[in-house]
């Protein structure tokens, strides 16, 4: 059987803090906002139209 | 036994995946209007692909999401989308594309109509595989962030010119539904409603193609699949190498060899099959070891 490389869990819990700091860094600099603006406005380009 | 058991999961896991579907696109005015939800719950993007322009969407879909503040002006990077799906990769892995995606509960039940089903050789799926990767890349994050056309605009490449699911979810309901939108349907819509086709007629006769091949969102959580928190563990003492779990995954994983494999949804349907309950999700700690004994 083979074995399976094991990551050490400590990495996964710094990744996960840095993604959490990420997020409240995009939060911070205004991005949900962006988000909200195209999310609330019909895309022309996902539905096809231009 | 084991087929019982395996039906129920089935069951029940589609019932999650429909009620969040639900749930998720639960905007029935949008539909009744034409028109889209336009409420706070939008600041926030859906785990899954969901595009935000379908009527009934109550939140914003990642990818479209991630695409719109890609600058290529400022060279803005997309902090907080990339954040929040990075966080939910690493907590759980492609765990959301088994559990809550309404295209993949789409392409499920598509694939349960009785046609002969084929298998794509081992080499050729290899290499589609690395595709969703490249997607990722070059028309989510790359052309986005650094493409300006001559007016200075960018342009969300993903969206506009592959993602299947806005043209089933925003596309057709709005040209539908609005007139203005019809007489503005054009070659665009076309390509991408051809798309959309080659997806569901792909659907019936291979399992998930659009997961498998080409969603630029199932990439990103599958490079998180190795280190997430959910772990697929395989007791090797209890595990008598039937191969039943091999031969149940359809999306062609070998959970004994590689349970953790960037290619899983965690569908759970191994474990359900499994005749010595030798596989099952944990959450990984300080004292998990992956490795075989």
């Amino acid at each position: 059987m083979t074995k399976e490389k094991s990551v050490p869990v400590w990495i996964t819990y710094i990744l996960l803090i840095a993604a959490i700091v990420s997020c409240l860094f995009g939060a911070y600099r205004g991005e949900i906002k962006t988000v909200y603006i195209k999310a609330t406005n019909i895309c022309m380009e996902c539905i096809g139209i231009g | 036994m084991g087929n019982n058991r395996l039906k129920k999961h089935g069951l029940i896991r589609k019932g999650v995946q429909a009620a969040w579907g639900i749930i998720s696109n639960g905007y029935l005015k949008g539909f009744l209007t034409a028109s889209i939800y336009k409420g706070p719950l939008k600041n926030f993007c859906v785990p899954g692909m969901n595009c935000y322009s379908c009527p009934g969407a109550l939140g914003a879909c990642p990818i479209g999401a991630m695409q719109s503040i890609f600058d290529a002006r400022r060279r803005k990077f997309a902090f907080y989308v990339v954040g929040y799906l990075a966080a939910i990769g690493l907590l759980v892995g492609r765990f959301i594309c088994g559990w809550l995606c309404l295209f993949g509960l789409i392409e499920e039940l598509l694939y349960k109509i009785p046609v002969p089903k084929l298998t794509v050789p081992k080499k050729l799926d290899k290499i589609m595989r690395y595709f969703k990767y490249a997607i990722l890349l070059v028309m989510v994050f790359a052309l986005p962030f650094f493409y300006r056309s001559k007016v200075g605009s960018g342009d969300p490449f993903f969206c506009k010119y592959i993602c299947p699911v806005g043209t089933l979810e925003g596309g057709i309901p709005l040209v539908l539904l609005r007139s203005s939108m019809r007489s503005a349907v054009g070659a665009l819509f076309r390509w991408k409603f051809a798309i959309l086709i080659l997806c569901v007629l792909a659907s019936m006769f291979i399992y998930r193609p659009f997961c498998k091949y080409i969603c630029p969102l199932g990439a990103f959580y599958a490079l998180f699949q190795k280190v997430s928190l959910l772990k697929l563990s395989c007791d090797k003492d209890a595990c008598v190498n039937c191969g039943a779990c091999a031969k149940t995954c359809k999306m062609n994983v070998d959970p004994v060899q590689k349970p953790n494999s960037a290619e899983c949804i965690r569908c759970g349907e191994c474990t359900k099959v499994c005749p010595k309950n030798a596989l099952s999700f944990q959450r990984k700690t300080l004292n998990h070891n992956l490795s075989s004994k």
